[in-house]
């Protein structure tokens, strides 16, 4: 039952993403050179009701199924492994013009290259893991 | 049912997307895309050669459930709910033809780099290596990606999700403004 859950949270996820443009390259690189708001809308929407939703959620302290605490845990605090980390992920971001979320769409909608990038983003995965504790976190 | 054979608007695609992240923390869950690779990472062994892949995956079976419903999606939505194509700013669509990418407007991606046929070219085969590298190991040391620090990290309000997004920008606008014109 669960398990159908999250498969029609998936499909629902992936339509979206295909819908919006939000997992095609234009649109990436077009985010990039500020060509248009349509991005920037997205994640700003996207944003705002995730910000009230989320308070509503802390202040009436609503639970999740089954009574469970929702997942809000805090992320520890550092400069460089978030700012590193990030730019490293937004160099891949514009030259591949996908994010993890899209790479699995493309890969249903057919396009076999993406099989490719989600391959060197295993790789990518794999060697962060094997290099992690030699980097500054 | 034009409007569904249409591209989304922002205002539709941006709340819809933020009402997945709801669903996902009403079952208990946390929306987040790159830990996948990791879970993926595990399942092939990995363990076996950092502790960083030691770790129970099936507790993170859920959320392949959800990467199988996002593969799924992508193929109804390109096969039966859209006719593929993307119109950006034609400003844009100018400067990529100075890059010799001339399928803005007539495809979903450009087919310069994402054609069967380029795969045979060692520096496409290279930009989508090297492009997914980065996304796999950008997300991991920074702890998420568009979903996990973007959207999820932010709508928390967390500081270390905002210094991740300030990274993929800075990462992003140094690839196009000064690696796009050495690469294409």
């Amino acid at each position: 039952m669960k398990t159908l859950v999250y498969l029609i949270i998936g499909v629902f996820f992936g339509i979206v993403i295909y819908k919006s443009e939000a997992a095609s390259w234009f649109r990436i690189y077009e985010m990039f050179e500020f060509g248009s708001f349509h991005m920037y809308g997205i994640i700003g929407s996207a944003l705002a009701i995730g910000v009230i939703g989320i308070q509503i959620i802390k202040r009436r302290n609503i639970k999740a199924l089954g009574g469970q605490d929702m997942q809000l845990n805090p992320k520890a605090m550092s400069i460089p492994r978030y700012l590193f980390g990030g730019i490293l992920f937004g160099l891949g971001w514009a030259l591949a013009g996908a994010c993890p979320g899209p790479m699995y769409v493309l890969a249903g909608a057919g396009y076999g290259s993406i099989l490719i990038v989600i391959f060197g983003a295993l790789g990518g995965t794999f060697i962060y893991g094997l290099l992690r504790n030699k980097l500054p976190h | 049912m034009e409007w569904i054979m249409n591209p989304w608007p922002w205002y539709v695609s941006g709340p819809l997307i933020a009402l997945v992240m709801f669903a996902l923390l009403f079952v208990g869950k946390q929306f987040g895309m790159s830990s996948n690779l990791r879970t993926a990472c595990s399942i092939g062994g990995a363990g076996k050669a950092s502790d960083f892949f030691d770790f129970d995956w099936k507790k993170e079976r859920w959320n392949l459930i959800v990467v199988l419903g996002a593969i799924i999606g992508g193929f109804l939505s390109a096969n039966y709910l859209s006719d593929n194509t993307v119109n950006i700013n034609p400003e844009v669509v100018i400067k990529l033809e100075s890059y010799g990418i001339n399928s803005a407007g007539k495809s979903y991606l450009p087919t310069e780099i994402f054609g069967a046929e380029s795969l045979s070219d060692p520096k496409i085969l290279a930009v989508l290596l090297l492009g997914g590298f980065l996304v796999g190991f950008g997300s991991r040391y920074a702890g998420g990606c568009t979903s996990g620090h973007a959207i999820s990290g932010l709508s928390n309000l967390q500081l270390p999700s905002l210094i991740a997004v300030i990274g993929f920008f800075i990462g992003g606008l140094i690839m196009i403004n000064f690696i796009y014109p050495l690469i294409f």
